[in-house]
C-alpha cells in the first residue's frame, strides 16, 4: 500500500509482566501510593560505551544537568533498585513468560540470552542504564491476510516512576523500577493508521493469552516508528491508549508531509543555512509594553534574537492541528534552553510587542519580508542555549524531516522529546550471567503454550454455554483464569461467574468502587461460599463493595460486618409459617398464588441473607401445607 | 600469547578456522536463521558452544556454533579519534593522582565478563574534566591491581611514589584504589609517611566508573579538592557518607573499615570521628588533625611474616603450630569481647611468645577497646606476654605490627612501639556517640 505516500509504521509494545518478583531482585512488583520511607539523591554522568562513543541521546540528557531524587519503601524496594547492590540473576519466571510470548508470535528464540545495559540518563534508572536482553527475533503475525513481521522481543526492567519534575530536579519512585516488561517491535510493515491500531490490538490479545501480564493503566505502552517517503524515521513515545494510535499516525504523516513542503519552499526561496548569529537586543525592549518581556528584564534577564533568513511566513505554517513550524522551534528552545517559549516575527505584533518593535528588530538584522527573527527572553545562558537549538532545528528544516524522538500529546499530536539514540548506548551487563536457552526449556514451553483468545472464546461458548458476547468479555478480562478455575474445579455455574465479573464488577466500577484491587483468593472465596448457599447471590455486590472499601480485610469479616452469616433454615421456616398464619385470609382466597404476594414480607426479613429461590421454595411449601390443612 | 577474548574449545576452533577475530563484522548462518553483526568477546565462565554477536541494534546475543557458517564482511578500519589533551588553568594547586587500580578505575573486562581495573589516572582526568578547574593535575599509573591482590610490597611502592610526587612539589596526592583492601593500604601509608607535609587521600568507588551512576566522579572530585585545599596533612580515605550523591566524608587512614559489601557509604570511621566532611565543595574538618608542613620522612618497610587470626568457639589447640614452625614473626588475634580466646589455646600462645613471636590482641567486636584486666582470661593472656591492641582496628593492628616488625624484632621494643600512638590509630579516650554503629 505504498500508494499512500510510502507510509511505513512500526509498533513497539511495552507490556509489564505479572511476576511475583522483579527482574533482578526479590522485591514484589507492586506500585504504592503511601508515604515513601526514604529518599536518596543522585546525579548521573554519561560514560563511553564499549565502542568508545558517548551516546548522543545520553549526552543530551546530561547536558540538562539535573539532580534526581529516588523515593523507596523499606519493605518493597531494596538495595538493587537503589543501585547499591549488584543485580541478582535474571528472573526465571519472566524469561519463561517472554519465551512463551515469543513462540506465540512465531519468533525464533536466541540460543543464549545476554543482558545488556542501555544507557538512559534521564534519571529513570538509578544505574543510568536500563537492563535489557534480546529473547527472540524474526517472527510474524497475520493481519487481514498480510504478514506483519515481528522483528524483536526483549525482556527489560521497567523504569522508576516519575512523581514530579522541576527545572533542576526530578523526583522518581523506585516501586516500578525493575518490574519485568517485554518490548515487542514489529517491522515497518504497517501502512495505515487503522492497520496500526489492529496490529497493536492483536499483539495485546496475544499477550493477554499468557494470563501473566499486568493489567490496568500504565501497564502497557505503545511507541510508534513512523516515516513517509522522503521523510525520516520518527519515534513517538508513550501512546498509552490503543484508541489514540490512528490519530498519532495520521498527524505524524501530516507533519512529515508539511515539513517536506516547507523544505521545498525554502529551497525555492534559496534560503541560506541559518547561522548562530545570536545578538543581545535587550536595548530595543527597554520601554516595552510586553508583560512577558518586562517580567524577564525585571528579574535581570535579557532579550536575545537570531535571524532566520528565508523563513518569513513559514513559521506560522501549520504542520499538525494547532502546531506550527514555530511550535517545533519552540519545543527545541524549551528542551535545550529551559525557557518558557519563543517569540517570532511571523506571529508578531502580539503579546504586547508592538509593530514598531518588530520593525526595529527586523532592521537590526537587515531582515526583510521573506525573513523571520526569533526572540527569547530570560537568563543569558538559557537564551543562548535556546536560540542555538532553534537554529539547529531551523537548519534541519532545509533538509526536511529530522529523525528524532517525540512524545504523544493527549490529542494525538506530538512534541519534540530528544534526539534519536545511537546504538552506542548498549554495552554488556557483566554482573548478570548469560542464560543458554536449551532445547529442553523450549520443549517445555512449547508443550504448555496458552490458548489464544480467539480459540478460547469459541471454547467458552461451546463448553460453558456462554453467549459469544459474554465469552469474549470474560476472555479479554483479567479474570479469565479464575473464571475457569471456579467453573472447572469448583463446579460453579459459568454464567453466574462470568456475569459477576462482567456485569456486577462493571456496576461497582461505575459506582467508583475499585474492584481491581480485590484479592483473587477473596474473590474466589466469595463466589464459592455463595455457591454453597452460605449467603445469597443478592449479597455478592455488597460483599465486594465492602471488601474494596476495607482493603486488607477478609471475606468472613465482610460477612459478619454485613450480618450476612448463614441463617438457620428452621428460623426462616418459622418466619414463613408466621407470615402464612398472619395472612391466612389471603392464602385461602388466592391459593398458591398468594406466594408471590407474601414473598415481599419474607424478603424484607432475609434479603441478601438467604437466596431468593430458597425463600420462595420454603414459602410455597408452607402455603401448600396451610391449604392442605384446611 | 594473543588474547582469545574468552573463546576456548570448540568455539575458538570455529572462529580460528574461519580466520575471524573479535571486532570483525561477520555474517553467520545456520539452518534456522542468519545474523549480521560484530563478533564480541565472551566471558570465560561461559561455555564453548556459543559465539557472541553484537547486532546493529546494539544487542548482544549468543549463537550456537552447531552447523554454523561464518562469513567475514570486509569493512573499513575506523580508528578512534585521539583523546583531547587535558587542560588545566595555571596557578592552581598542584595535585598528583596515582592510580593503583580498582573499581574507581575500571572497565568491563571481557576476559572474565566482570568489571576489572583498566582506566588510567589519565582516563579519569579525561572523563572528569572539572578536575582541571580544581587543580593542576599530574597523573601516574603505578599499578593496575584489584585491591584483593595488593601485597605489602605494593604499599612500599606507593609510599615511595607519593614521596616522589611530594618532593616534586605536589600540594597533595590522590591515590585511586580498589575498595576491598583500601583500609589496609590507608593504614600502611599512615605509618609509612612520617611527618607528612601534605594531605594524601585514598579514593575508591563502589560502582564502577564505566556506568553513569558511578560514585567515582564525585569521590574523585572531592579527593582532588581535599588534597588541593584541606588544611590537614594526614592520610585519609574519601568516600560517600550516605547513599546519596551529596556529602562526602574523609576518614583517618588508621581508623577506617569497609563495613558493607556494596553500598556507596561502605566506609566507616571506627572508634573515632572522621577527619572531615566535604559538602557543596567545602571542606569541614572535624576534630584535631596534623597541619600541613614539615619534612617528609619515609619509613616504608613492612614485615610480611605476620598473620591475623580470628578466635572462634572450637578454635583448634594446635592452630599456631604451623605458624611457629614456619617461623612467622607476629600474630594479631581477633579475640572475642574485651579481648579473649579460649583457655585451651593458652599453651599454644605461650609457645608462640616463647619462640619470639609478637602476639597482639584486638577484638572482633570491631567497636570498642580491648580490656584484658576485667576477666581472669584476659589477665592470664597479658601474663603470657600478649600485647593489648587498645581501641585499634584488627586490620590496622596487623599493618602496624608488620611495620613495627620491619624496624625491630626485639619483643620489648616491639611492645613499646606497638603501644605508642603513631598515626592516630590509638587513643586513651572512648568518646560517647548516640549512634555508635553505621
Amino acid at each position: 500500500m505504498s500508494g499512500s505516500g510510502g507510509v511505513r509504521v512500526g509498533i513497539e509494545i511495552h507490556q509489564q509482566l505479572d511476576t511475583s518478583e522483579k527482574l533482578f531482585c526479590g522485591c514484589p512488583t507492586v506500585l504504592r501510593d503511601d508515604e515513601p520511607h526514604f529518599t536518596v539523591v543522585r546525579r548521573l554522568k554519561p560514560t563511553t560505551s564499549e565502542l568508545g562513543e558517548v551516546d548522543r541521546a545520553a549526552l543530551f540528557e546530561s547536558e540538562k544537568g539535573k539532580v534526581f531524587y529516588y523515593q523507596g519503601y523499606k519493605d518493597s524496594t531494596c538495595l538493587v533498585e537503589l543501585d547499591e547492590e549488584p543485580p541478582h540473576a535474571l528472573n526465571g519466571e519472566a524469561v519463561s513468560i517472554a519465551l512463551t510470548v515469543a513462540l506465540l508470535l512465531n519468533m525464533k528464540p536466541v540460543d543464549e540470552i545476554h543482558v545488556m545495559r542501555k544507557i538512559v540518563i534521564d534519571g529513570s534508572n538509578t544505574t543510568g542504564f536500563q537492563r535489557t536482553a534480546k529473547i527472540a527475533l524474526d517472527g510474524w503475525i497475520d493481519d487481514a491476510g498480510q504478514r506483519i513481521s515481528i522483528q524483536s522481543l526483549c525482556l527489560e526492567e521497567d523504569a522508576a516512576r516519575k512523581i514530579s519534575e522541576t527545572e533542576d530536579h526530578v523526583v522518581y519512585r523506585l516501586d516500578r523500577l525493575g518490574i519485568p516488561l517485554v518490548e515487542i517491535s514489529t517491522g515497518p510493515d504497517i501502512h495505515s493508521a487503522e492497520q496500526a491500531r489492529r496490529v497493536a490490538l492483536k499483539i495485546g490479545r496475544i499477550l493477554k493469552a499468557t494470563g501473566k501480564i499486568k493489567r490496568g493503566l500504565g501497564t502497557i505502552r505503545q511507541d510508534l516508528n513512523i516515516s513517509i517517503e522522503g521523510g525520516a524515521r520518527v519515534e513517538i513515545k508513550g501512546v498509552q491508549e490503543l484508541g489514540l494510535i490512528p490519530a498519532v499516525v495520521e498527524y505524524e504523516v501530516m507533519r512529515q508531509r508539511r515539513l517536506l513542503e516547507i523544505r521545498d519552499e525554502l529551497k525555492r526561496r534559496g534560503a541560506p543555512r541559518p547561522k548562530s548569529e545570536i545578538s543581545d537586543v535587550t536595548d530595543l525592549f527597554i520601554h516595552t509594553e510586553s508583560k512577558l518581556i518586562k517580567k524577564a528584564l525585571q528579574s535581570g534577564g535579557k532579550v536575545m534574537a537570531v535571524p532566520l533568513f528565508g523563513f518569513g511566513g513559514l513559521l506560522r505554517e501549520e504542520i499538525q492541528p494547532g502546531r506550527r513550524l514555530g511550535t517545533e522551534l519552540s519545543d527545541h528552545a524549551k528542551v535545550y534552553g529551559g525557557v518558557g517559549g519563543i517569540f517570532h516575527t511571523d506571529e508578531l505584533p502580539a503579546f504586547g510587542i508592538t509593530d514598531a518593535e518588530v520593525k526595529s528588530i527586523k532592521e537590526r538584522f537587515g531582515a526583510g519580508e521573506d525573513d523571520s527573527v526569533v526572540m527569547v527572553a530570560g537568563g543569558e545562558r538559557s537564551c543562548k542555549n535556546a536560540l542555538i537549538a532553534v537554529v539547529r532545528r531551523a537548519e534541519a528544516a532545509l533538509d526536511g524531516v529530522p529523525p528524532e524522538v517525540r512524545a504523544a500529546n493527549p490529542d494525538g499530536t506530538t512534541h519534540f522529546m530528544r534526539p534519536m539514540p545511537g546504538s552506542a548506548r548498549m554495552y554488556p551487563e557483566t554482573d548478570v550471567p548469560s542464560i543458554v536457552v536449551t532445547r529442553e526449556i523450549l520443549e517445555k514451553i512449547k508443550s504448555n503454550l496458552p490458548e489464544l483468545l480467539e480459540n478460547k472464546i469459541e471454547r467458552y461458548t461451546k463448553e460453558f454455554g456462554l453467549s459469544p458476547d459474554l465469552a469474549s468479555l470474560i476472555v479479554d478480562s483479567p479474570y479469565s483464569v479464575i473464571f475457569e478455575d471456579l467453573v472447572k474445579s469448583y463446579g460453579l455455574p459459568p454464567s453466574f461467574v462470568a456475569a459477576t465479573f462482567e456485569y456486577t464488577f462493571k456496576m461497582l466500577r461505575r459506582e467508583g468502587i475499585d474492584v481491581d484491587i480485590l484479592d483473587r483468593n477473596a474473590i474466589k472465596e466469595v463466589l464459592i461460599r455463595v455457591h454453597k448457599g452460605e449467603f445469597a447471590k443478592e449479597a455478592v455486590p455488597e460483599i465486594f463493595r465492602w471488601l474494596a472499601l476495607n482493603k486488607g480485610r477478609g471475606v468472613s469479616e465482610a460477612v459478619s460486618a454485613l450480618s450476612l452469616s448463614a441463617v438457620d433454615l428452621d428460623s426462616v421456616r418459622r418466619s414463613a409459617i408466621e407470615i402464612v398464619e398472619k395472612n391466612m385470609e389471603t392464602v385461602r382466597r388466592e391459593g398458591e398464588r398468594a406466594v408471590s404476594r407474601l414473598m415481599g414480607d419474607l424478603m424484607k426479613l432475609y434479603r441478601g441473607k438467604v437466596d431468593g429461590k430458597v425463600l420462595h421454595d420454603l414459602l410455597s411449601e408452607e402455603v401448600r401445607r396451610a391449604l392442605q390443612k384446611r | 600469547m594473543t588474547s582469545t577474548y574468552g573463546y576456548r574449545g570448540r568455539a575458538l576452533d570455529l572462529i580460528t578456522k574461519y580466520g575471524i577475530k573479535v571486532g570483525d563484522r561477520i555474517m553467520v548462518r545456520n539452518e534456522r536463521s542468519s545474523f549480521v553483526g560484530v563478533l564480541m568477546p565472551r566471558s570465560e565462565l561461559d561455555d564453548d558452544a556459543h559465539i557472541v554477536l553484537k547486532l546493529d541494534d546494539g544487542y548482544n546475543l549468543g549463537i550456537s556454533i552447531d552447523s554454523l557458517q561464518i562469513e567475514k564482511i570486509p569493512q573499513e578500519e575506523v580508528s578512534p579519534p585521539p583523546p583531547k589533551a587535558p587542560t588545566s588553568r595555571p596557578g592552581l594547586p598542584r595535585v598528583s593522582i596515582i592510580s593503583t587500580g580498582g573499581t574507581i578505575a575500571s572497565r568491563v573486562d571481557y576476559r572474565t565478563g566482570a568489571v576489572s581495573p583498566a582506566l588510567s589516572a589519565e582516563d579519569l582526568y579525561q572523563s572528569v574534566p572539572e578536575l582541571g578547574e580544581l587543580a593542576e593535575i599530574r597523573t601516574e599509573i603505578l599499578f593496575s591491581l584489584l585491591s584483593e591482590n595488593i601485597v605489602p610490597e605494593n604499599w612500599t611502592a606507593m609510599a615511595k611514589s607519593i614521596e616522589r610526587h611530594i618532593k616534586n612539589g605536589a600540594h597533595g596526592v590522590v591515590v585511586t584504589h580498589g575498595t576491598d583492601t583500601m583500609g589496609y593500604t590507608a593504614a600502611a601509608l599512615s605509618f609509612a609517611l612520617r611527618n607528612l607535609p601534605v594531605p594524601v587521600i585514598l579514593v575508591g568507588s563502589q560502582r564502577s566508573s564505566d556506568r553513569p551512576s558511578s560514585d567515582a566522579y564525585l569521590n574523585l572530585k572531592g579527593a582532588v579538592l581535599a588534597t588541593a585545599k584541606a588544611p590537614f596533612a594526614e592520610v585519609g580515605v574519601l568516600m560517600h557518607s550516605t547513599s546519596s550523591d551529596d556529602e562526602l566524608v574523609i576518614h583517618r587512614g588508621t581508623r577506617v573499615r569497609k563495613m558493607h559489601t556494596s553500598r556507596r557509604d561502605a566506609f566507616v570511621s571506627i572508634n573515632s570521628s572522621p577527619l572531615a566532611r566535604v559538602v557543596d565543595g567545602r571542606i569541614e574538618t572535624l576534630g584535631k588533625y596534623k597541619e600541613r608542613g614539615g619534612d617528609l620522612e619515609l619509613k616504608a618497610g613492612f614485615d610480611e611474616d605476620v598473620v591475623l587470626i580470628k578466635s572462634f568457639p572450637g578454635i583448634p589447640t594446635d592452630i599456631f603450630d604451623p605458624i611457629i614452625h614456619r617461623g612467622f614473626h607476629g600474630i594479631v588475634l581477633e579475640g572475642t569481647g574485651l579481648g579473649h580466646v579460649p583457655e585451651r589455646i593458652f599453651p599454644a600462645i605461650k609457645r608462640a611468645v616463647q619462640s619470639g613471636i609478637a602476639v597482639v590482641m584486638t577484638s572482633q567486636c570491631i567497636y570498642g577497646r580491648v580490656n584484658m584486666n576485667v576477666y581472669s582470661t584476659g589477665r592470664e593472656l597479658l601474663s603470657l606476654g600478649v600485647i593489648p591492641g587498645g581501641d585499634m582496628l584488627p586490620e590496622t593492628a596487623l599493618v602496624k605490627l608488620m611495620w613495627v616488625l620491619a624496624q625491630t624484632r626485639d619483643l620489648e621494643e616491639v611492645r613499646r612501639l606497638f603501644l605508642t600512638n603513631i598515626a592516630g590509630e590509638l587513643s586513651d579516650r572512648s568518646e560517647y556517640e548516640e549512634v555508635w554503629h553505621p
